[in-house]
């Protein structure tokens, strides 16, 4: 195996704290998963994904964790996401829109209260990356 | 149905993730010159072997556990075929796998490229953990991007302009 440089290390450290749970005290305060498989893709999930970097953007922040992952086999709910704040349980939103999903951005993510109207269930979510 | 050849991209592109990839090169070659139009995405991840590859394109195999279809490479075998041309699928165990479509550029059931700084931009930010690299090839030019330094969020701040940007120029010349 080839030696490591001090920069490739602090690339893989970069990297892996990403995939990290948010935690109290942690550097991240939430956790936000697009589900991108076909099916949501085709539902319209890109366009979700845009929409939150966007809002990211606007708002500089530093401290929220956005990632992506496959199907979670409710196609017909597409576009979702799952949102994990620290101390809390995941929670799963379903049939999104850009507008939707900037609302539980503010409200959620950075508001702490859960965009009822929008989520699938409360507290059903495993939290493996 | 997936509208536009960014989305095939970005959805061929997720299944080199789940595939363990640490590497996704993708690369899209517009040949007027030739009347063809290329995509093609390669990683590293864990690949397939002869029985898996024989059965990739049948829309009713999958590998998931969480549903029993597995729609995305038949829905790319299936528009570039419409589009006089077809896809090929590469791949070993252990080596990765190479997805080939071809089409011909200037037939009427082609879809659009569409916003190809959208598709790198989400996968950038989804998977901050793996290099995607992308090259844009014209008769003219050419435009490369490296996720390397801008992997995930917030470092990937401003990465969709600066995508968008570079494909514009191409356009511009060619």
């Amino acid at each position: 195996m080839p030696k490591l440089t001090i920069d490739e290390l602090a690339k893989m450290r970069d990297r892996t704290r990403r995939t990290l749970v948010p935690r109290e005290g942690g550097e991240f305060r939430a956790k936000i998963n697009v589900h991108m498989g076909t099916c949501g893709i085709a539902a319209g999930a890109r366009a979700v994904m845009t929409a939150l970097i966007e809002e990211a953007e606007r708002r500089s922040l530093q401290d929220v964790l956005l990632t992506s992952s496959g199907c979670a086999g409710l196609c017909s709910q597409e576009p979702m996401m799952t949102v994990e704040t620290v101390g809390k349980p995941p929670v799963k939103y379903v049939n999104l829109d850009p507008a939707k999903a900037r609302e539980i951005l503010e409200k959620h993510v950075l508001g702490g209260s859960i965009v009822r109207d929008y989520a699938l269930g409360v507290g059903s979510e495993k939290t493996d990356a | 149905m997936l509208e536009d050849l960014s989305f095939h991209v970005l959805d061929i592109a997720e299944n080199a993730v789940s595939a363990k990839a640490k590497r996704v090169s993708i690369r899209v070659e517009e040949r007027r010159s030739k009347d063809r139009l290329v995509l093609e995405i390669k990683d590293d991840g864990r690949g397939m072997g002869r029985r898996r590859l024989a059965r990739a394109r049948d829309p009713f195999f999958t590998t998931k556990k969480t549903r029993r279809v597995g729609l995305g490479l038949p829905l790319l075998a299936q528009a570039s075929e419409a589009a006089g041309g077809g896809m090929k699928i590469d791949s070993e165990p252990g080596r990765g796998t190479k997805v080939r479509a071809t089409f011909r550029l200037g037939h009427i059931d082609r879809q659009p490229l569409g916003d190809m700084a959208a598709t790198l931009e989400a996968l950038v930010v989804g998977h901050p953990a793996v290099d995607f690299r992308y090259t844009h090839v014209t008769d003219t030019g050419r435009f490369i991007f490296r996720s390397r330094d801008s992997a995930g969020f917030p470092e990937a701040s401003g990465l969709k302009k600066k995508i968008r940007d570079g494909l514009d120029r191409l356009r511009r010349t060619s």
